[in-house]
């Protein structure tokens, strides 16, 4: 059972003097998010992501279409109490200290007075902040906020997780942190949404991932489907680069005595028996496998339609 | 719960903000103006202690909460602190119920302090306690009613403007509250539907003219049960009903 439903969602605002023009944000898209998933949204700024993620956050209202969370509507809000979400570049009250934000979430989120202030310090350590509870967060790093962020959202032990930009204002250990403990949520069975830029976090966490360009959902597949065979194969060899070789080359690199070309896969057999024929000794031979990065820039430059992977 | 904890949070905001402070402070230095300005006036000290004290009240109570009141939702926006709170199991209706009363206790807090420095000031120029010092609390409370319908003028505002233009709309209706009398009676001297058209805004507007009753109350003139009644009633209808426009006004607000 998919516990993020998104069933034809569309945002249009109004705009202009006598908010007579329409713009669209996000076009009718439909998306299936599963238990235990951690799923990446991916897409050039201005391309919905955060329009989605507020949609589904109640914080605006579609203007067609629905969703739902955990088989309850979005406008529900019950819904709430299962979710943890961390908005892009957070922002949060600077007059309370860490520890004392966490309490008013806590007190929000109806957890139980009992063990409220074990679940802060084990959230405050988990994200690295437990020697700066009482610290007040107006004298917070932007780094340390998003730390905040994330403790906030995963406070209440919530089954399904939305973060904006996660990454974003992190230092390479927070990033290399903050991948760390969306694996352990996913390892306890949490179902991780997130938005990012940031395609080698996306490749190396996410089971799936969609990507979305100017409001329209341009691909949704699972990262293996999307990195996989490109259709090419890439052989090294070690001397020249012979005459019959060069039209079957896609690509070629010298480097030394080292000579990397990619050809076709139905280039492979004739490849190989050039270097044969040449006598030039092969090194290596790979298949070509797409990158996330390739996938992601096929989608978001090109204006052909949009392609399904795999829903 | 979750109104108490917003409003215990919101409390907690103004408390530490030194805008809450600086009036208070202002106040009591109105006040030690007032009991040195007492000294020079010959046989009406009580008099000036009591319009100058009530005149601060009323003037620093108005400031905190247009400005405390202007930014509870319109800062919250802007800053997006109201993502994460309205993530949770929370009603848009309860933050904007938390928020107004948690600086209504701020306000009640703020101007029952400064009622009793007027108190205080009132015992220096005339020593002992009379009858009459009751009347000078009954004004501090009309006071208070008055800022009490201000605050939910200023969050109603705020919900869909920004804090500027909220504090503007907010100073104007409570410029325009304290001659709604005189507006209403301009009004029911015309004819047709521009008459109608104002004769309901003037009753759309906060009626304050009957909460004046410092000059009354410094010449020593006792106030009416039946007034403390009616406005009473009319200050929590007046503001009960701004409030349930603020919710649907919120309702419909889309945080962009």
């Amino acid at each position: 059972m998919p516990v993020i439903e998104i069933l034809g969602l569309e945002k249009t605002y109004a705009t202009g003097l006598f908010r007579k023009q329409r713009k669209h944000a996000l076009h009718a898209f439909t998306l299936e998010v599963y238990e235990g998933e951690v799923f990446g949204f991916l897409g050039p700024n201005g391309a919905g992501k955060t329009t989605t993620i507020k949609l589904l956050m109640g914080l605006v209202f579609p203007s067609a279409g629905s969703a739902r969370i955990l088989g309850l509507s979005i406008g529900d809000p019950r819904v709430h109490a299962y979710l943890g979400f961390l908005p892009e570049q957070p922002y949060f009250y600077d007059h309370l200290t860490a520890r004392e934000l966490l309490e008013y979430y806590a007190q929000l989120s109806g957890m139980e007075a009992k063990g409220r202030a074990r679940r802060i310090c084990e959230v405050l350590q988990r994200v690295g902040l437990d020697g700066s509870a009482e610290t007040a967060l107006r004298k917070f790093s932007k780094g340390m906020l998003q730390r905040v962020g994330l403790a906030q959202a995963i406070l209440h032990n919530p089954r399904v997780l939305f973060l904006d930009e996660p990454m974003s204002g992190l230092d390479p250990l927070g990033r290399r942190e903050l991948r760390l403990l969306i694996e352990e949520l996913k390892a306890e069975g949490k179902t991780v949404f997130f938005s990012t830029h940031l395609l080698a976090d996306a490749e190396a966490l996410c089971d799936r991932v969609a990507v979305l360009h100017a409001g329209r959902l341009r691909g949704v597949g699972a990262v293996c489907d999307l990195i996989g065979d490109a259709g090419r194969v890439e052989l090294v060899w070690r001397g020249r680069n012979p005459v019959a070789m060069r039209p079957l080359l896609l690509e070629t690199h010298i480097s030394g005595e080292l000579v990397r070309g990619v050809v076709p896969e139905a280039a492979q057999e004739e490849a190989m028996k050039i270097l044969r024929c040449a006598s030039l000794p092969l090194v290596s031979l790979t298949p070509v496998r797409t990158s996330l990065e390739e996938y992601y820039l096929r989608q978001t430059q090109s204006e052909a339609p949009p392609q399904e992977v795999r829903a | 719960m979750t109104v108490l904890t917003i409003a215990r949070s919101t409390f907690r905001e103004a408390a530490r903000d030194r805008v809450l402070y600086s009036p208070a402070v202002f106040a009591v230095l109105m006040t030690g103006a007032a009991i040195l300005v007492g000294q020079v006036s010959i046989g009406i000290e009580r008099q000036v202690v009591i319009n100058l004290g009530l005149a601060a009240v009323t003037f620093f109570g108005v400031i905190v909460a247009i400005l405390v009141g202007t930014g509870l939702v319109a800062k919250e926006i802007q800053k997006r602190t109201l993502y994460t709170v309205l993530s949770r199991p929370v009603e848009r209706w309860q933050f904007v119920a938390g928020k107004f009363v948690g600086l209504a206790g701020t306000l009640a807090i703020n101007g029952g302090l400064m009622g009793l420095g007027l108190l205080a000031a009132l015992r220096y120029v005339s020593p002992g306690f009379s009858g009459a010092d009751a009347w000078v609390l009954v004004a501090v409370y009309f006071i208070l009613l008055q800022l009490l319908m201000v605050c939910g003028l200023a969050l109603l505002f705020s919900t869909f403007s920004s804090p500027l233009l909220a504090g503007v709309f907010s100073f104007a209706l409570f410029v325009l509250g304290n001659f709604a009398q005189e507006l209403r009676d301009v009004a029911q001297s015309g004819a047709g539907w521009v008459h109608r058209l104002m004769v309901g805004a003037t009753y759309l507007m906060p009626n304050f003219s009957a909460f004046n009753v410092a000059a009354g109350v410094a010449h020593g003139e006792s106030i009416a049960s039946l007034l403390i009644l009616h406005n009473s009633i009319y200050a929590v209808t007046y503001t009960g009903m701004v409030l349930c426009a603020a919710v649907l006004a919120f309702e419909w607000r889309e945080l962009q």
